[in-house]
């Protein structure tokens, strides 16, 4: 298996090292030229969105990197990946009007950035992913997913909320499976979690609240 | 605090392959975020004026900051003076996500920096060497820059630092682990953290460049000698085209080793700061706190 880890900003060598883990190959994604190679799997490290947003489209790899996603190709994404993906992301404040409000849309989700506060809301705690329990999870200026569409699968929660989710061949975090010591997080996702779904026919279904 | 350390370390793995800018005004700060900083620094003078201004120079005011923490979504970080403690306590008041215990700022205290293991929010110090970087970490910090030059526009500096560090964690990783403790006692730094870089080849906390970076070049170059990201103080806003050369520096950290690029990112970026030669300044920054 070959995984392909978007390395325009952020904790992609982590990313890396955790695909390497799980016995993957693994390249880095910095400019178009990169996307030469075949890929199995996109990884989408956490970061800055904003920042990963604009390099995106900056070093020419956004429409690229979207065509093969509506192709069906496999993402794997954390915390700014996850807002990269989300079909919405909640306006904040003044901010709002100022940049574009999604970036690749493809997992219909809404998303509030920096949801728990600033970096003194940055926590850590205990739950269950996927029917697997006691598995921890890293949160950094994480953001939540405030809502999912009917045919989200979700794979984790806290507060209420879904904090991972899986749909079609996307498979998505507000938390850090690629973080935590002792490697705690390695067997969180098993390349099996990430599953190639041959049905990519657009989703219509309405957005349903998530209430907490 | 434990739990607080490891976090704030994890956070500073998430500006890696970023640019930290120093802004003055939330017009700045908004401009840096547009252009694609992971970062920014909030403080009322930037080095070049501060080195300008002389005098006692201090944190910055909280309105400012509160300002800046307003106008963009980006972590937000500011400059306490070393070892002022109630500097510190104020920007934890105001939950800022990074402290910079800097030596940009006047010393407040000329023997020891801040226990910053009794904060939770994070801490980033500046180091010219390994000696230095692993005294901070044991204080608390949970990044690392080097030092430089700050406000010159001269890189000299943030060179020496950077390859001075990197070739101390080399000399390190290749001792006996018998000759660890006289390594510790040399460098005046914890035996365990001394044992960490041995084990693993590096810090263990994020090390980024600052210091003179006025250019996309500048910032490639801190890259290829093993920084992980790069702060840029007065070299954008003190430049002709502030916007444009942040961006094309930002592209330049991503993309260090792709010289085409950089060729194209450096082209018509206007002036860059005036800059001073780092050996021609009465006022050595560096030198405080060791």
């Amino acid at each position: 298996m070959t995984v392909g880890v978007l390395a325009v900003q952020g904790a992609f060598a982590e990313m890396a090292a955790y695909w390497r883990a799980q016995g993957a190959a693994v390249f880095e994604i910095r400019r178009r030229a990169d996307l030469a190679r075949a890929m199995d799997l996109l990884a989408l490290p956490g970061g800055e969105s904003t920042v990963q947003g604009k390099l995106l489209t900056d070093l020419g790899l956004f429409a690229p990197l979207k065509a093969r996603m509506d192709g069906g190709l496999p993402v794997f994404a954390v915390c700014a990946g996850l807002i990269l993906l989300a079909e919405t992301v909640e306006a904040d404040g003044e901010r709002a009007e100022r940049r574009p409000a999604r970036w690749f849309g493809v997992l219909p989700v809404t998303v509030r950035r920096n949801a728990y506060g600033r970096q003194l809301g940055s926590f850590k705690t205990v739950g269950t992913f996927d029917g697997r329990p006691d598995v921890p999870m890293t949160f950094i200026r994480a953001p939540a997913i405030t809502a999912v569409a009917p045919q989200v699968e979700v794979l984790s929660t806290f507060d209420g909320r879904p904090t991972a989710v899986r749909w079609r061949s996307i498979t998505a975090f507000t938390w850090h499976p690629e973080l935590g010591a002792g490697g705690a997080g390695r067997a969180v996702c098993p390349p099996t979690a990430v599953r190639r779904v041959e049905d990519n026919a657009p989703c219509h279904a309405a957005v349903r609240e998530h209430a907490p | 605090m434990e739990n607080r350390q490891e976090l704030n370390r994890n956070l500073a793995q998430m500006l890696k392959g970023g640019v930290i800018m120093d802004v003055t005004t939330p017009e700045q700060a908004r401009i840096a975020e547009a252009a694609g900083a992971c970062a920014v620094m909030a403080l009322e003078r930037i080095p070049a004026d501060i080195r300008a201004a002389g005098g006692v120079s201090r944190m910055s005011d909280p309105a400012m900051i509160k300002g800046i923490q307003a106008a963009v979504s980006i972590p937000v970080m500011a400059k306490c003076r070393i070892g002022h403690i109630a500097e510190a306590r104020i920007l934890e008041a105001i939950e800022i996500d990074y402290i910079d215990e800097s030596e940009v700022l006047s010393p407040a205290d000329d023997a020891h920096h801040i226990d910053k293991t009794a904060f939770a929010v994070p801490f980033v110090c500046g180091a010219r060497d390994l000696g230095e970087a692993l005294r901070r970490i044991g204080e608390g910090a949970t990044m690392i820059r080097t030092k430089g030059e700050p406000g010159t526009g001269d890189v000299v500096q943030a060179v020496r630092h950077l390859r001075k560090m990197q070739s101390d964690i080399r000399r390190i990783a290749s001792l006996r682990a018998d000759e660890l403790g006289e390594a510790a006692k040399e460098l005046a730094a914890p035996l365990d953290l001394v044992t960490f870089v041995h084990d693993n080849g590096r810090l263990p906390v994020v090390n980024f460049a600052a210091g003179g970076v006025a250019t996309p070049a500048d910032a490639a170059l801190m890259m290829e000698l093993g920084a992980e990201g790069v702060f840029v103080g007065s070299g954008i806003f003190k430049s002709g085209d502030p916007a444009k050369r942040a961006a094309a520096i930002v592209q330049a950290v991503t993309n260090w080793q792709d010289a085409g690029l950089l060729a194209q990112l450096s082209e018509n970026l206007g002036p860059a700061m005036v800059g001073i030669n780092a050996d021609e300044i009465e006022t050595i920054m560096e030198e405080r706190g060791k």
